[in-house]
């Protein structure tokens, strides 16, 4: 039985299956309807999150399964001091599958070792949000037609934001990948993020200014800036500009650039950009769907 | 000079480096022990200036030796039988360590399930740094 922590959990080898997979169940959806009827899916978030869990949700009932859970701490047993070991042992009688979403870090990861069912780690804290970035993944191939050879930026929140550190990691296993990592001085990629490009001798560049570099840029990863991340409220006007990606940015970009999100987006993205057919970031929705189920298939043993 | 004499059974924990022999003898438990325990503060010593040594008269087996790499695996462990070194034992960092370190990021599920054993894995031995299992955080304890 195996369970889905981390984006490395699975060889690239193992993506490529799982990514063929989902690429069918895009392509011939009737034929997957009713691969997971007598099946039932339990989304335990311990905390809200409408899109991830519904994401879930939505890709179970599209196998023809069930699906049975609680949407925030309050609703569980939880509230009433119920440690994840116990919770997870009792889910294991209910449900066939279970996707978590915990604020502790590592939660996820205590219920899959108590548990008699595989368990899909959906977002534990700032730590890992392994379908996030499958969902990624599957954009780029689903729509480029390739994860190696090309030049993709990160612009916004680079130190906090867990979606770029676990997409930098995933694609750092690909080939020919030149990482260009765009933000302000106080959200620079995390030391040890460096490092490990470093280490493995990945090629990579840290830039300001986002105008700078949109010609070269065959995918552009975008992240929402915080005002409270800002030292002070001068730099935070000063900069915040730079950050929010419009027509007249789009206008420097390639033509075959994509622009994707993990969302929700608040003003890094102006609504100009969103009928422009190089902005996917609802398309990356969908494929979140299409990869869930991918997914739910492959733990349980289905394909 | 100070001279402390030989053990017939048990072992002898050299070039530790100089101070850190207490911390050491409180780490491995030998408090514990109802066993003679030896230390040796600043000795001389050719190589490292001045160093500390332990001697403990008692079966190595009731050493946990994960802890004492973790505290500076460049420790020498000598074994002793019948009053003579009978093996050298040489430390490495363990690439799992259980319930030595705890693990101080406050984000971590271990924060609020207080029976979750503190689980740390070895994540690069050339800069002797280990993360938290449960959340990757890097541990920052010192011994």
């Amino acid at each position: 039985m195996r369970h889905l922590m981390n984006p490395l959990d699975f060889s690239v080898e193992e993506l490529d299956k799982l990514f063929d997979l989902a690429a069918d169940i895009e392509k011939n959806p009737e034929k997957y309807a009713h691969k997971c009827e007598g099946k039932k899916l339990a989304t335990c978030f311990y905390e809200p999150s409408t899109r991830t869990r519904l994401s879930f949700e939505t890709a179970m009932l599209n196998l023809g399964g069930s699906v049975i859970g609680f949407s925030d701490a309050g609703s569980s047993s939880a509230a009433k001091g119920e440690s994840v070991s116990d919770t997870i042992r009792v889910i294991s009688c209910f449900a066939d599958i279970c996707a978590m979403r915990h604020p502790k870090e590592g939660a996820p990861m205590v219920a899959a070792s108590r548990s008699s069912i595989p368990v899909i780690n959906a977002g534990d804290g700032g730590h890992q949000h392994p379908t996030q970035t499958l969902t990624d993944l599957l954009t780029i191939r689903a729509l480029k037609g390739r994860l190696d050879h090309f030049t993709i930026g990160l612009c916004g929140d680079l130190k906090f934001g867990r979606t770029v550190h676990s997409l930098v990691n995933a694609l750092a296993r690909y080939s020919d990948i030149h990482f260009v990592f765009i933000s302000p001085e106080e959200l620079r990629i995390p030391g040890y993020l460096r490092d490990t490009l470093w280490d493995r001798a990945l090629s990579f560049e840290e830039v300001i200014r986002l105008e700078d570099v949109m010609p070269k840029l065959d995918l552009l990863y975008m992240t929402r800036v915080q005002r409270e991340r800002f030292f002070n409220e001068e730099d935070y006007v000063r900069l915040k500009d730079f950050y929010i990606l419009n027509r007249a940015k789009m206008e420097r970009a390639r033509e075959d650039m994509l622009v994707l999100h993990p969302l929700p987006r608040v003003n890094e993205i102006s609504v100009e950009v969103d009928d422009d057919p190089r902005a996917v970031y609802f398309k990356q929705v969908q494929y979140g769907v299409y990869v869930r189920m991918a997914l739910i298939l492959t733990l349980l043993e289905l394909v | 000079m100070l001279n402390v004499g030989k053990i017939e059974e048990g072992f002898v924990l050299d070039h530790i480096p100089a101070g850190k022999s207490m911390s050491i003898y409180y780490h491995l438990g030998l408090d514990k022990l109802d066993c003679t325990v030896a230390i040796i503060k600043n000795a001389r010593s050719n190589i490292m200036g001045k160093k500390d040594i332990i001697k403990v008269e008692c079966d190595i087996n009731m050493l946990d030796l994960d802890v004492l790499a973790v505290i500076d695996h460049t420790i020498t462990i000598n074994v002793i039988k019948d009053g003579v070194i009978v093996e050298k034992r040489v430390l490495e960092l363990p690439k799992e360590l259980k319930g030595i370190m705890k693990c101080r990021n406050p984000r971590c599920i271990t924060s609020i399930e207080q029976e979750l054993p503190h689980i740390f894995y070895l994540a690069d031995p050339v800069r002797e740094l280990y993360r938290c299992r449960y959340c990757d955080e890097k541990n920052t304890e010192r011994f």
